[in-house]
């Protein structure tokens, strides 16, 4: 399967990188991981970069790492159409002090907007 | 998750503070306690009955993961609210709790706010003064910044806060965000 992973930085997006790492390792999905831009946190785009080469290489696995520019959730969706994709993979919120689960704003774009499957990790 | 969340220019109350005693709308006597208010030797019967009331609950009415499912999981929920830094009261009739409402710090000097009524006392009066009372409690303990999320097509929960005096705060997404500054 053809999966565009988005990893913005926040921790729900680093649960997904792992979980979906190693589960393309696993079953030999062809993974693409976007770099994204998540206004809602600090983490600098290199470090994010950084931290996905990171992951692949700790499950020995490849993909192609894209820096992606501008409006997160619209540009996923837009690179999922563009190019094919079967599913796009992003985190599935965080969770309050108190344990609701929160879904992030790009994670509820993408969910409404795109035609591909979308996975959630929890 | 930083508080930078807007809150109410006017503060809401006053609130009561518990305890209270009142007759629901289904002629039952509610007396409404805070958990950390029982004497010791209650305390633990307590928290088993909120435990009790949660392995009970209807899963049509969790809101957004809470109460998790499973008699094991909802323990290990309930211990972090009932010993981290927040406060908890409880709707009792009798030795059964039919409500649980709950401020968890956010370590950002606000607190998180939820209640939860059990079906078999749902629309009978119980969660309008449980709420009032949280408040009461919070207020009169220090709590000035309360917020809380609720799913946006939950209309009953989001018109009880805004009953109280919750604010939207305009950062809506599958949930709604709400606020209340109390003084």
């Amino acid at each position: 399967m053809k999966v565009l992973l988005g990893v913005g930085g926040s921790p729900d997006s680093l649960t997904a990188l792992s979980q979906v790492v190693e589960r393309a390792s696993a079953v030999g999905d062809e993974l693409t991981v976007a770099v994204l831009d998540n206004p809602e946190t600090d983490v600098n785009i290199d470090d994010i970069t950084d931290r996905v080469r990171e992951e692949l290489d700790r499950v020995g696995a490849e993909a192609d790492i894209r820096t992606v520019s501008g409006d997160p959730g619209s540009r996923l969706v837009e690179l999922a159409e563009a190019e094919g994709f079967d599913a796009i993979a992003l985190g599935g919120g965080e969770q309050t002090p108190m344990g609701k689960i929160s879904v992030g704003s790009i994670a509820e774009f993408v969910v409404l907007n795109a035609r591909t499957s979308v996975f959630l990790i929890r | 998750m930083s508080d930078d969340r807007p809150y109410p220019e006017e503060p809401a109350g006053p609130f009561p503070e518990p305890p209270a005693t009142f007759t629901d709308r289904e002629g039952r006597t509610i007396e409404i306690r805070v958990l950390d208010e029982e004497p010791p030797e209650r305390r633990e019967t307590a928290i088993t009955s909120m435990v009790d009331m949660y392995d009970r609950f209807d899963p049509a009415d969790r809101a957004q993961g809470i109460p998790p499912i499973g008699r094991e999981r909802v323990e290990s929920w309930l211990s972090t609210l009932v010993e981290g830094e927040g406060l908890n009261v409880l709707a009792w009739d009798g030795d059964t709790v039919a409500g649980h409402a709950t401020l968890v710090s956010d370590d950002e000097g606000a607190y998180e706010l939820a209640i939860f009524v059990h079906q078999d006392y749902q629309r009978a009066g119980i969660g309008g003064r449980l709420i009032r009372h949280l408040l009461g409690a919070g207020a009169a303990r220090g709590v000035e910044r309360v917020w809380l999320t609720v799913e946006r097509w939950n209309d009953a929960a989001v018109g009880l806060y805004g009953s109280v005096g919750f604010e939207r705060t305009g950062d809506d997404r599958f949930e709604v965000e709400m606020t209340i500054w109390l003084t």
